[in-house]
Parts: structure tokens; C-alpha cells; sequence
């Protein structure tokens, strides 16, 4: 099978500063790969240059997606081509209701795509259905995006909006931090539901508690901008139990410059 | 991050549509000021002696006058010599009668700005009176709007056939000494609108003025004057524009409101006159004195203004509530960009029992704009029971402009209510980047939170004007974020 998404020896920086450097990872579509690692480690850089944030500037290596590059494209071309990234921290929109918000998106996704878009009634059915995944309250809907929700709040509202827009490929940038165990458990299990053999997810996490629910087919770990172990599930208990620590002095997985797939495939 | 910055001043630079110059034959005087140019003005429109009185007295109170210093706008110094105060389009003796009579080359003017005279005759629901730089070129609708009384024309119009009710009210809202621009557009006035609801009507259609800018280095001094009669209604819209010049042109217009008892007047504004270019080159100096007179019980003006255009922008529509249980309400959007300046808000001034205001005040920043809300709310002491509520938003685009308020308010009777709530908000870099990772623009992503944010104004507009405001703030944006 062709794969979704190759990363190859990717360097990124943010303000002058390497975060990433050199990371390898090749996604095969239906897969959820894991990418762990201690704070500062380069996760969250890898998810925002995959979604194209300003600011994060990639100096060497490259980004396929679909086999086409992926960081010729703007932003919101990455998104209308199927790449989600659920926020680690949602913004807040004060004045914009989230329902237009995602009307708008929808909409942009689905015109992108060649199709025809949404009436009001079409995309309000759409909605109530849609809004069960997460279990997220109407009312949440009709209210400015994320203004005046709660942490656990807005970490639902990025999954209900992933099950709106329908990604190829949805990166999930620590969407357990900060939720209590219930709400975990909602999240957790909204994001199941989506898993399909057209969705490949990538999902950031610091801690390996969320990988008891999001059970990944891949892990890896990423340590001062290089994937320095790759396994699978049963990596994350060994990290449970040994910490990041232990890693910390191993060589990277694969060796510098190689930009052969590491997952064995 | 610097990087983020840059993309956001991309999104500030879309082209002024309403640029172009009507090639059309004026009869223009010269430039400059004194006594025979005043004279000469009102022997061109055929004025009354006393009329002439007034204007003459004005501009003698005018040359004792300093230009004002107190706004929070900087401009080059206006040479007041250079400017020509009266230029209009040749036309027959008397002025065109109908339509048909209307040189083609204006109807296309017109048009092209997206107000058909031709067609809005035809489709009931507005009411055009169209001026061009110095006179008033077009109204429509005056059969229909006679039928049940309502005076609707131009200015000079309203001198020759009804000049005992402009005798009336002229000058009796905004004083001929007022202020320095007012005083000189009572001196140098040319045309503007009159507007007459007798008692007990309600207009049956919005009334509009559209006034157009078109010759180089004049000044546009307008007058509108609108009296509502007892239990008359009125709503009233006007929007302005002009052609793309690197000279700066002066605006100054006055506009007097006068509601008797149980009367309501609705004024909304769309003002897009020439805003200069990036640089700050050209663009309209808009020094414009618009106030109201609640003078019978329950009265009720209320004013929305959408401000985008204008290199500068000084004016402050407000309400004098002089009847009891008068209401005045100010609902206002003002955008700068680029090089604008906006010194804008509204004076709510409290003089009956139980009078009541709103003052809702939304200023948007963008590029190296520079937004001032500026408004006074003042309670007299014989106002038992006044009620103010005021509200002044601010939002930033970028980190290069600025937004300031001033206001003042001031109570002489310890039974009036007043509430005052302010908030400045940035539209930030990651919100620009929560859109476009859902798949939309940037462009668009502004437009949405601006619109967000001037909701509540927008509302108060007359439908079809709400969809043109909205329009109009997104061409203001654009290219303010990227």
C-alpha cells in the first residue's frame, strides 16, 4: 500500500532555534502511530509543521502526503486536503459562533473536494449526529468557538470537529492534557469511533495513559528532536515504568541521513 | 514571531473601488475664500437675502475661529485658500425635472457605485437623492413620498419652495457658531437634503442621500437638515465616496436632527470616502458636525454609523434629549487602516426626565490605523431618572496600530443610572491559524471575526444596508491579515 504520509529527515526550527532534527516516519493509511517523548522533545513542533503553523520553519528534508509535497501547501490547502490538527490549546473566537465556524469549514473542505455544499438543514443533521461522538452539549455548539469553555470542554469540541471535517489524517496534539479521567474517557472514545481504514491518526502524548484507550499500532519516541525508539503498544509500558530517562543517552533509531521507513514495513 | 507579522500585514491591501473620476463638464469657481465667494455661492442658487445674512454672518464668526487641536488625529496643515467651495455639473438653467433629464454620464456614475437611479425608481423601497460634489443632481421617489405629505429634496430646493420651514429650524440644532467646520460649511454650504415628515406619518420607504466626491481640490460642504413632525417616522441612510486622488480633500458637512413629540428619527451612515493609500497619500478629510434634537416627549433618535473610509475622520453624531422619556442611541463602527485615523463617538446630553441613551461604540485597528472613541455623556440637573448605557469596544489587527478612548461623563442629578463597560481585543496570529487549519483563509477568517464583532451594530442597520456595510468592512480589511 502506498503510504499517507512520509516523512523524511525533517529539521524544523522556531525562532533560529533546531527542534527537530532529523525525524523519519512513514504512515500507512488506517494506522495510528504514537509519538511520545519528555517535554521540549520536538512533539508538538512536529504536529504544527505538519499542519503549516507560521513561524515554524522546516530547513531541510521533505514531507509526502499522498505523494504529493506536503510543505508546498498553505495551511488551510493542507486542511482542505484532509489534514486535521487538534490543538494541544483551542483559541478562543469571541463573536463567531462555533456552528458557523464549522459551517464555513465544512463547507471550504467540501468544495475543495469537488462536492456540493451544505444547506443549513443538511449541515444541522449533520451536526446532531456528529455531536454524539463526543458526547458535546448543543449548547456548546451555538456559543462562540471555545469562549468561556472548560479544558475538557474545548479538548471535545477539537474531536467534534474532526468528525465534522472528516480528515485522511488527524494529528492530535496532547488531547489529554487536562482532562479528568471521565472526560478522558469521552475523548478517548470519540476519537475510536473515527478511527477507520481510511484514517490515519498521529496521536502527541506525554504521558502513556491515553495509549490505554487509543491503542496505536506504532509508537515512537521522540527525544531532542530525533525518534531515538520505535516499538509497538508495549513500548509505552516500558516508558511508563523506566521514565523518558533511560532514553535519553541512547543513539537515534536509525542512523542519521537514512530515509528509509522505520516501521519495518 | 516576526515571522507571523509579516503575514499579517499582507492581508491589509485591497484596491478602493469606488476610485474612479466621472469626466463631466463642472461650472467651478475659484479656489479660495472671502466674502464674494460666500455671495457668489448663494447668487448661484438664487438664495433669500436672509439666507445670505447667515451665511455672511457665519463666515465673519468663522475668521475669529481657531481650527480645533484637541482631536487625536495629526494631518498637514489645511490651506483654506487652495480649496475650491463650489463645483457642479453644467446642467440646463433649471436643473433637470426628471430622470430622463439627468446626464447619462451621472446616472452611469451611479451605477457604477452600485446605485442605479434608473432601476431603484422602478423597485419601491428607497428613496435616492444623489449629490454630486456641490449640488444635488437627482432625487427619486418625490410623487410617491408627496401622496402623504413628505417633503423629500435636495437643500437649495427646499430654500426656494419652502423656505419658512428651513427659515424655521436652520441652525437651530447645530448653531452657525458651533465649531469651526460647522461655522464653515454655514458659510459655504452648497447642497445636501431636506427632509420633511408631517405629523403623524410614517414614511413609507427608507430615504437615502449618496453623495459623491468627483472634482479635484473641492470641498464638499453639505447640510442636512431632517424635521419630524408628531408621530412621524423616519428612516434615512446615507453613503459617500470618491475618486482615487493623492491631494487630500476637505468633507465638512453638518446634518440637524429635530424630533417633536412622539417623533422617531433613524440615521444610518456608510461612509467610504476616499481613505488615501497605503502610504498615507490623498484620501478625504472628514470634519463633520452631526447632532440631533430630541425636542418632544418620547422622542427617539438613533444613529448607526459604519465608518471605513476617510483619511481622517472627526465626528461625533449626537443627541440633545431635551423632551421627556426622549431616547437617543448611538450605534457605531469604525474601522482604520493602512494610514486612517478615526476621532469618533458621540455626545449624549441629558436635559428632559427620564430620558434614556445607548451608546454602543465598536472601533476596529488595522495596519498603522489609529481608532479614538471619543464620547460624552452628560446629565443635567433637572434629568430625574436619566438612564445612560455605554459600551466601547476596540479590536487590533497587527501590532502597528492603536486604539484610544475618551470618555466623559458627567452626572448633576444623583438619580441617574449610568453604566460604562470597555474591552480591546487583538485578533491574534493563532486564531488566524485555528481557521486556516479548518480550511479557511485567512481573508476570511478576519472578515468572520470582524463581522463577530460588529454584530450587534450591523443589526441596527436597515437590511439591505447591513449586507452592504458587511461587505464594505471586508474590502476595508483586506489584506489586513495573512
Amino acid at each position: 500500500m502506498n503510504p499517507l504520509l512520509e516523512i523524511k529527515h525533517l529539521h524544523a526550527s522556531v525562532g533560529g532555534k533546531e527542534i527537530l532534527s532529523g525525524v523519519d516516519l512513514t504512515i500507512a493509511p488506517g494506522e495510528v502511530h504514537a509519538v511520545m517523548g519528555p517535554n521540549g522533545s520536538g512533539k508538538s513542533t512536529l504536529a504544527y509543521v505538519l499542519a503549516g503553523r507560521p513561524g515554524y520553519e522546516v530547513t531541510r528534508g521533505e514531507i509526502l502526503f499522498r505523494g504529493r509535497d506536503l510543505l508546498a501547501m498553505s495551511p488551510e490547502e493542507r486542511a482542505r486536503e484532509g489534514v486535521f490538527l487538534a490543538f494541544q490549546y483551542p483559541v478562543e473566537i469571541p463573536g463567531v459562533s462555533n456552528i458557523y465556524f464549522l459551517k464555513a469549514a465544512v463547507n471550504a473542505v467540501r468544495k475543495h473536494r469537488g462536492l456540493p455544499e451544505y444547506d443549513a438543514m443538511e449541515f444541522l443533521a449533520l451536526v446532531k449526529q456528529r455531536a454524539k461522538i463526543v458526547e458535546i452539549d448543543e449548547e456548546l455548539i451555538k456559543r462562540p468557538v471555545n469562549e468561556g469553555f472548560s479544558g475538557g470542554e474545548k479538548k471535545r469540541n477539537e474531536i467534534f470537529q474532526m468528525a465534522m471535517l472528516e480528515p485522511v489524517l488527524a494529528v492530535l496534539d496532547e488531547t489529554d492534557s487536562g482532562l479528568d479521567i471521565d472526560a478522558l474517557r469521552i475523548v478517548a472514545n470519540g476519537v475510536n469511533q473515527l478511527r477507520s481504514a481510511e484514517r490515519s491518526m498521529i496521536v502527541v502524548t506525554h504521558y502513556q495513559r491515553l495509549l490505554n484507550y487509543i491503542v496505536p499500532d506504532f509508537l515512537h519516541v521522540l527525544v531532542d528532536g530525533r525518534i531515538v525508539r520505535e516499538g509497538g503498544k508495549e513500548l509505552a509500558l516500558e516508558l511508563e515504568e523506566k521514565g523518558y530517562v533511560w532514553l535519553e543517552k541512547e543513539p537515534p533509531a536509525v542512523a542519521a541521513g537514512s530515509a528509509a521507513p522505520v516501521n519495518g514495513r | 514571531m516576526a515571522a507571523d507579522n509579516s503575514s499579517l500585514l499582507e492581508l491589509t491591501n485591497r484596491d478602493y473601488k469606488a476610485g474612479f473620476v466621472t469626466d463631466i463638464e463642472s461650472e467651478t469657481l475659484p479656489p479660495g475664500l472671502n466674502e464674494d465667494v460666500v455671495r457668489a455661492i448663494s447668487a448661484r442658487k438664487g438664495e433669500p437675502e436672509w439666507l445670505l445674512e447667515w451665511r455672511l454672518k457665519s463666515y465673519r464668526h468663522w475668521l475669529t475661529m481657531k481650527e480645533p487641536t484637541w482631536q487625536n488625529v495629526h494631518y498637514p496643515a489645511i490651506d483654506y485658500q487652495s480649496i475650491v467651495y463650489y463645483s457642479a455639473p453644467k446642467v440646463k438653467k433649471d436643473g433637470p425635472k426628471s430622470l430622463e433629464e439627468v446626464d447619462p454620464k451621472l446616472l452611469e456614475t451611479y451605477e457604477k457605485l452600485g446605485i442605479p437611479l434608473r432601476e431603484r425608481a422602478k423597485l419601491a423601497g428607497v428613496a435616492v437623492d444623489a449629490v454630486f460634489d456641490s449640488v444635488s443632481v437627482a432625487t427619486t421617489f418625490r410623487g410617491k413620498l408627496a401622496e402623504v405629505g413628505i417633503i423629500f429634496c435636495s437643500f437649495s430646493e427646499a430654500v426656494r419652495d419652502h423656505p419658512d420651514l428651513v427659515r424655521k429650524y436652520l441652525g437651530t440644532v447645530v448653531p452657525y457658531t458651533d465649531n469651526y467646520f460647522a461655522t464653515l460649511n454655514s458659510a459655504v454650504f452648497s447642497d445636501g437634503s431636506f427632509c420633511y415628515i408631517p405629523k403623524g406619518v410614517r414614511s413609507p420607504m427608507e430615504l437615502s442621500t449618496y453623495f459623491r466626491i468627483n472634482s479635484a481640490n473641492t470641498g464638499q460642504f453639505e447640510r442636512t437638515l431632517i424635521v419630524a413632525e408628531e408621530g412621524a417616522y423616519v428612516s434615512y441612510l446615507e453613503g459617500c465616496t470618491a475618486p482615487i486622488r493623492d491631494e487630500n480633500q476637505l468633507h465638512a458637512a453638518v446634518v440637524e436632527l429635530v424630533a417633536l413629540d412622539d417623533a422617531e428619527i433613524k440615521y444610518s451612515t456608510v461612509q467610504n470616502w476616499y481613505p488615501g493609500d497605503k502610504e498615507g497619500r490623498g484620501g478625504i478629510f472628514n470634519f463633520v458636525t452631526k447632532r440631533g434634537a430630541c425636542r418632544g416627549r418620547n422622542s427617539k433618535i438613533s444613529w448607526t454609523q459604519v465608518e471605513t473610509g476617510s483619511a481622517i475622520t472627526w465626528k461625533y453624531p449626537s443627541c440633545i434629549l431635551q423632551g421627556d422619556n426622549s431616547v437617543g442611541e448611538f450605534y457605531s463602527v469604525a474601522v482604520t487602516n493602512n494610514m486612517q485615523q478615526a476621532d469618533t463617538g458621540t455626545k449624549m446630553i441629558h436635559i428632559g426626565k427620564n430620558t434614556k441613551s445607548t451608546i454602543v461604540s465598536k472601533g476596529i485597528s488595522a495596519g498603522k490605523g489609529q481608532n479614538t472613541y471619543r464620547g460624552m455623556v452628560r446629565i443635567l440637573g433637572k434629568a430625574e431618572g436619566a438612564r445612560n448605557y455605554s459600551q466601547c469596544d476596540s479590536l487590533l489587527i497587527g501590532d502597528e496600530c492603536g486604539a484610544h478612548t475618551f470618555p466623559y461623563i458627567e452626572v448633576h442629578n444623583s438619580t441617574a443610572q449610568m453604566e460604562h463597560e470597555a474591552s480591546t481585543s487583538k485578533i491574534g496570529e493563532d486564531q488566524i491559524f485555528y481557521f486556516q487549519q479548518r480550511g479557511i483563509s485567512a481573508e476570511e477568517a478576519v472578515n468572520m471575526i470582524v463581522n463577530g464583532f460588529c454584530k450587534v451594530v450591523f443589526r441596527e442597520l436597515p437590511m439591505e444596508f447591513a449586507v452592504e456595510a458587511q461587505k464594505l468592512l471586508g474590502v476595508s480589511l483586506e489584506g489586513s491579515v495573512g
